[in-house]
């Protein structure tokens, strides 16, 4: 291992953002005098903020692809007064309210799909103008009034986990959970270790599995503590739930499925995308269908949560879920960008809010800093790979380094001299004249003749 | 012509990048006057030292001296050299398509008078420039509508707005057809008659033979000869020698082909152009192969190989308009790229880097990216198995690199083919259309992808070899069929074909009898 990177495996963009995230915790936790750090804070970061995290799951396959969607806030707004009203006129019980308004936004969805794919409008104008269509509709349908929503709708968007079982004073919902999540953290640490194996690759060592476990393990112990021991009737919010819910589902469909592989094919060359077998328009409709359903979601979380639906409901949540993903490492040219990713950016964001509000920042300083801080990530990204410098990433991790003199626990996996290994050890395919020239390490990176 | 005068000097330049030299102690010398190639393989060092030269990598980030004219030169950026009369011309052009030519040729240098553009000055001045470059067209036409070889002497009319002293050519023709070739080498000959220096770095070295006064050899980093036209000639087997470190003994592996019968035919393939309805792109094009053969395509650029190839690939280029398809002696319906790489078609486009890559992806994901149902596991993608997958055709094709997780982004020209053709290998293809395999990439990398596709061809598979080289052809192909406007114009057995013979059939314009 050459560097404590190797602890996380994965995008090291969104590690340097999830450093990032704590750091920003643990600040505010200090200077608020720990008001950050307690279940009734927790509880509202995440409720308060899960439509757009939901959002940004949608929004980053949006970007990937290579186009944008204006219009979630809006679609996110007609969807819930369309299922508000379906709920207090036509006596919809909540499940099919619920069920009514994922409808909704499927046809909505396949409507901007349709535009962008197969008539060829770019994404950013198409919903544009789904934009100003459906903030006009809901205000149309609506009469430009508030709607309530029955009890049992407002537990999506703010209700909690049920108490049941012995007393262990805590809530045993989130002990549950918590428990869940730390033996799938175990669970996975032995499939990667099975995995190396069967592929002949060499494991990651004990020591790194048990400090990558152990703090990945703390910090879920933690949460569950602190979720767990909140006031009486309290839990882990479903919205969270639910949250966690969707970010597993969309990172296995974004990476792990033939669906997920199209979308970074499209986004990253289009043309090769389609001569390699993709239909690019299928690809196009499908994430834009895919954004509008999860701007329903969002949208019933919200009037859930706000227990009515108004007309200006989901104004700006665009731009939430947009900067979320692009602090959260995406890359405006398409091709870049991940669901967890996006969430991390999305929390970065919904803690500055939370922790400047607790210091008692106005909402004036609190909008000039965020969007600052959006600026800023995006430049120290951009700038790091003009340079060829490390990101935020490296400059942390390189910096940790030699502050903890951290000592290499694996064998580096890439001997100094590469290149030469791939000729000696390769099979049949006949012996080519030439091996006498292999070229130095990285002689591409610094000289690219034959575009 | 031969004057002691030198023009450039460049010595010791060293030039390092993190964790590699790219170059070690490089000297260059050139004298005024003269053509001065520069040969060497992809990533041996000849577009760095031209970056250094034209102050892309500013003084201070290389170490060594530049001299221009005798007197040392620090060069802080690209408008510092171009001052001192040094003009790059890139590979990729750098015209803007929507722009007439005398924007283009004053794009940065405009003619102004009293804070204005002079339009009617700067007309003027370009056609002046035009008839200079020995190029007919008004100065109000938009470069889109000029072809590549056109478009390369108005790079050079740019250059000589800015009364260059040193011209440095990269890559000069390897996007134009042999007749546009021929004809920017005579007009740098007539430059150098004038008294022009021009450096130029190419990889036909059959151009560089027949017009450089001397050639460096710039080989890993370090400068391996300079050869003087003067004390002895300069052939392309001599200049492979000092390129690869030995002599090369045949370019072309040898091979004897094992033919069988007949598996995939077309018949009267008509396609017409998307943009411009009525102009046909292929028109009644029948052509067949044979399992174990290597079929040849050949005409200038513009010809339609690349047009019919993409037409059958699942209709991926141009409006289908009538034509059958035959696999294994059934008729076939190929309507979508998906549909032809089920049927066992692959592919291999001409430019990699526009549509054969996804230069984001890591080799590993790119190589299953055809054929990702192969390594659907109960719904989801399996990992191990593309790893396994990758691995496997990483040492089989040779690719050269770390690990397969690494970006192909990082590989050199000739590595990425090889993954372009892993990718396509790994759909496990009955035929393999093959558009300009070798462009671009160095000689030792060719023979490794000629040995490739032979043995795809001894394995049974038909591969369709599309190239504008025709030496290529003849060394490659057990049966080649030429194109000219569309049509295929005839069909020669490698046994009958020469250079000679290809490119008259490359030019009538009547059909195969």
């Amino acid at each position: 291992m050459k560097s404590l990177k190797g602890l996380f495996s994965g995008d090291a963009r969104q590690f340097s953002m999830l450093f990032a995230l704590v750091a920003l915790i643990l600040f505010f936790q200090i200077a608020t005098g720990g008001k950050v750090l307690t279940s009734s804070n927790m509880i509202n970061l995440i409720n308060g903020n899960s439509y757009v995290l939901i959002l940004a799951i949608g929004m980053v396959m949006v970007i990937v692809v290579g186009h944008i969607d204006l219009s979630v806030g809006s679609v996110a707004a007609v969807v819930g007064i369309i299922v508000a009203l379906a709920m207090r006129d036509w006596s919809f019980p909540w499940w099919a309210g619920l069920l009514l308004g994922l409808a909704v936004g499927a046809v909505i969805g396949a409507w901007q799909g349709w535009w962008v794919a197969y008539v060829g409008v770019p994404g950013f104008i198409s919903t544009l103008a789904g934009m100003m269509f459906f903030r006009g509709l809901n205000q149309y349908i609506g009469k430009s009034n508030s709607i309530p929503v029955p009890d049992q709708f407002e537990t999506l968007g703010g209700g909690f986990l049920p108490e049941w079982g012995p007393n262990t004073g805590m809530n045993n919902s989130t002990l549950l959970l918590g428990v869940l999540a730390v033996a799938y953290i175990v669970y996975r640490e032995f499939q990667l270790r099975k995995r190396a194996k069967r592929v002949d690759s060499q494991p990651a060592s004990w020591t790194v599995v048990i400090v990558r476990s152990a703090v990945i393990i703390a910090v879920i112990v933690y949460a569950t503590y602190l979720y767990g021991t909140g006031r009486v009737g309290t839990s882990f919010p479903i919205p969270g739930v639910l949250l966690a819910v969707l970010v597993i589902g969309y990172t296995i469909l974004t990476q792990r499925t033939v669906f997920g592989r199209h979308v970074y094919a499209v986004g990253g060359n289009k043309s090769a995308a389609a001569l390699s077998g993709v239909s690019t328009k299928r690809t196009y409709f499908f994430v834009m269908m895919n954004m509008s359903v999860l701007a329903a979601l969002a949208g019933m979380v919200f009037i859930g949560r706000s227990t009515a639906s108004g007309p200006f409901d989901g104004t700006n949540w665009e731009l939430d879920a947009i900067a979320a993903v692009f602090i959260g490492g995406a890359a405006v040219s398409g091709g870049i960008g991940t669901v967890g990713g996006s969430i991390i950016g999305g929390f970065v964001m919904a803690t500055l809010n939370n922790g400047l509000q607790l210091m008692g920042v106005g909402s004036d300083r609190t909008q000039m800093i965020k969007g600052l801080v959006l600026l800023l990530a995006v430049a120290f990204d951009v700038y790091s790979k003009q340079q060829g410098k490390p990101s935020i990433t490296g400059y942390l991790v390189n910096g940790l380094k030699r502050q903890f003199n951290v000592t290499p626990v694996e064998p580096a996996v890439v001997p100094a001299g590469v290149g030469n290994e791939a000729v000696t050890d390769a099979p049949a395919v006949g012996a080519a004249p030439v091996t006498a020239t292999t070229h130095p390490t990285g002689d591409a990176r610094t000289e690219r003749e034959d575009k | 012509m031969a004057t002691t005068h030198v023009k450039l000097e460049m010595r010791h330049i060293t030039k390092e990048f993190p964790g590699v030299k790219a170059l070690d102690d490089v000297t260059l010398t050139v004298r005024a006057g003269e053509i001065h190639a520069i040969c060497g393989e992809n990533g041996a060092g000849k577009s760095t030292l031209m970056k250094v030269l034209s102050g892309v990598y500013p003084h201070g980030t290389y170490a060594g001296d530049i001299v221009l004219d005798g007197e040392i030169v620090e060069f802080k950026d690209l408008k510092a050299s171009e001052r001192a009369g040094i003009v790059i011309i890139h590979q990729e052009l750098a015209l803007i398509p929507e722009l007439s030519v005398t924007e283009n040729i004053f794009l940065g240098n405009e003619v102004v008078s009293k804070g204005l553009i002079d339009w009617d000055l700067a007309r003027a001045k370009t056609k002046e420039l035009l008839a200079r470059v020995g190029l007919e067209v008004n100065p109000n036409t938009a470069i889109k509508n000029l072809g590549v070889g056109q478009q390369q002497l108005i790079e050079i009319a740019k250059a000589l707005s800015k009364d260059v002293k040193l011209l440095i050519l990269d890559e000069p023709t390897s996007a134009l057809n042999e007749d546009d070739s021929e004809n920017l080498l005579e007009l740098l000959k007539g430059l150098r008659a004038k008294g022009l220096t021009s450096i130029m770095i190419s990889h036909k070295l059959n151009e560089i033979s027949e017009i450089a006064d001397a050639v460096t050899i710039i080989r890993d980093g370090q400068t391996v000869e300079r050869l003087d036209v003067a004390d002895a000639p300069v052939d392309e087997d001599r200049i492979i020698r000092g390129m690869v470190g030995r002599a090369l003994e045949s370019r072309y592996p040898d091979h004897t082909p094992h033919i069988g019968e007949t598996f995939f035919e077309v018949r009267d393939w008509v396609v017409e152009d998307p943009t411009i309805p009525g102009r046909l792109l292929c028109k009644n094009s029948s052509f067949s192969v044979k399992r174990g053969e290597i079929v040849g395509f050949a005409g200038v650029m513009g010809a339609g190989r690349t047009e019919l190839a993409r037409s059958i690939f699942g209709r991926s280029f141009g409006v289908f308009r009538s034509g059958r398809l035959f696999l294994n002696g059934k008729e076939i319906h190929l309507p979508t790229v998906e549909s032809a790489i089920a049927a066992g078609l692959a592919y291999v486009p001409e430019d990699r880097k526009t549509h054969g890559l996804n230069l984001l992806d890591t080799i590993r994901k790119t190589i299953v990216s055809a054929d990702l149902p192969k390594i659907v596991r109960n719904g989801l993608l399996d990992e191990d198995e593309e790893l396994r997958a990758s691995e496997q055709y990483r040492q089989a094709l040779r690719i050269k690199t770390p690990t397969v997780n690494e970006g192909v982004s990082k590989l050199s020209g000739g590595n990425q083919q090889k993954v372009v053709l892993a990718k396509w290998m790994f759909t496990e293809p009955e035929l393999l259309i093959l558009d300009e395999p070798t462009r671009g990439i160095d000689v030792g990398a060719k023979y490794e992808i000629y040995t490739l596709i032979q043995q795809l061809a001894d394995a049974g598979k038909g591969v369709v070899v599309i190239s504008s080289e025709l030496p290529e052809l003849l060394g490659m192909c057990d049966r080649i069929y030429t194109v000219c406007e569309g049509r295929i114009t005839g069909e020669v057995l490698r046994e009958d074909a020469t250079q000679e013979s290809l490119m008259r059939l490359m030019t009538t314009t009547t059909a195969a009898a």
